[in-house]
């Protein structure tokens, strides 16, 4: 179980196809709120897709799902792109019980993600 | 009201946190081992997790309005259903904000937006969802998870 003082974002990649954020850990209403700081970060230069790499990622709730919703309005607001890449199961199913799994783009890897 | 199934009184877990959200983890880490303990598959042992985690988090948000130091109580029961089907029962109380139990709706999913997904998960993931007003103050929510699925009565 991830410390839960332990930041969930793991690392920021700026690349010139996008931007790439890496999450890690349990993604609960105690993380959500620094996971909005980073990712609001990430587009405040407006890359042209923002890729967020979930595959480290154990667990998140609907405070998770809710930070994401809120981020690709952002993005879509500037034209920009955002995906998800490789989420396990267990995340897979929150998405799916909310419908958010047909909402956002999915992809299978990071270099798949940054070329559609 | 229909029948309560009946608790194995061996098989129950009482906890107590306070209201930080810190202690979601330890919350979730209890109801995984005790859905785990009563033979529920891993998709399942997920949504039960999932539905107390989004269950205290309400109580976190909205009924102590982000307040840290209140207590909330947790029974974890293992029960069986009149159909004898194996489950668990898990009761969450708190002494915070009231609300009107007919108010606590999942919201249209096809409005996709921030925010309000938690209720929509409970009463998708657990097969029994009830809320109400305690005479003290304070909400009552419990939910109940059956192991499988149940058999259609035969006619």
């Amino acid at each position: 179980m991830a410390d839960a003082n332990d930041s969930p974002v793991k690392n920021v990649d700026v690349r010139a196809e996008g931007t790439v954020v890496v999450l890690t850990g349990e993604i609960d209403y105690n993380q959500s709120h620094k996971l909005l700081d980073v990712l609001n970060e990430a587009i405040e230069r407006r890359p042209a897709r923002l890729v967020i790499d979930l595959a480290a990622v154990e667990y998140m709730d609907s405070s998770g799902l809710g930070t994401l919703v809120k981020i690709f309005q952002q993005v879509n607001a500037y034209k920009g792109k955002m995906a998800l890449v490789a989420m396990n199961d267990r995340v897979h199913s929150a998405f799916e019980i909310t419908r958010l799994d047909q909402f956002f783009a999915i992809h299978q890897t990071v270099d798949e993600a940054l070329q559609a | 009201m229909a029948k309560r199934p009946s608790p194995n009184d061996s098989r129950a877990v009482d906890l107590s946190i306070l209201s930080d959200p810190k202690n979601l983890a330890v919350a979730r880490t209890a109801a995984e081992q005790m859905a785990r303990e009563e033979g529920f598959v891993p998709a399942d042992v997920d949504g039960i997790v999932l539905a107390i985690d989004e269950a205290l988090a309400n109580i976190m948000r909205h009924g102590y309005e982000g307040r840290k130091d209140c207590e909330i109580n947790i029974r974890m029961e293992a029960i069986t259903g009149d159909d004898g089907r194996g489950g668990i029962r898990i009761i969450l109380e708190d002494s915070g904000k009231q609300v009107d139990p007919k108010a606590i709706k999942g919201r249209d999913l096809d409005d996709v937006r921030p925010g309000g997904l938690g209720v929509h998960i409970i009463r998708t993931v657990m097969d029994d969802v009830e809320y109400r007003r305690l005479e003290q103050g304070g909400m009552q929510l419990q939910m109940v998870k059956y192991a499988g699925d149940r058999e259609e009565p035969t006619t």
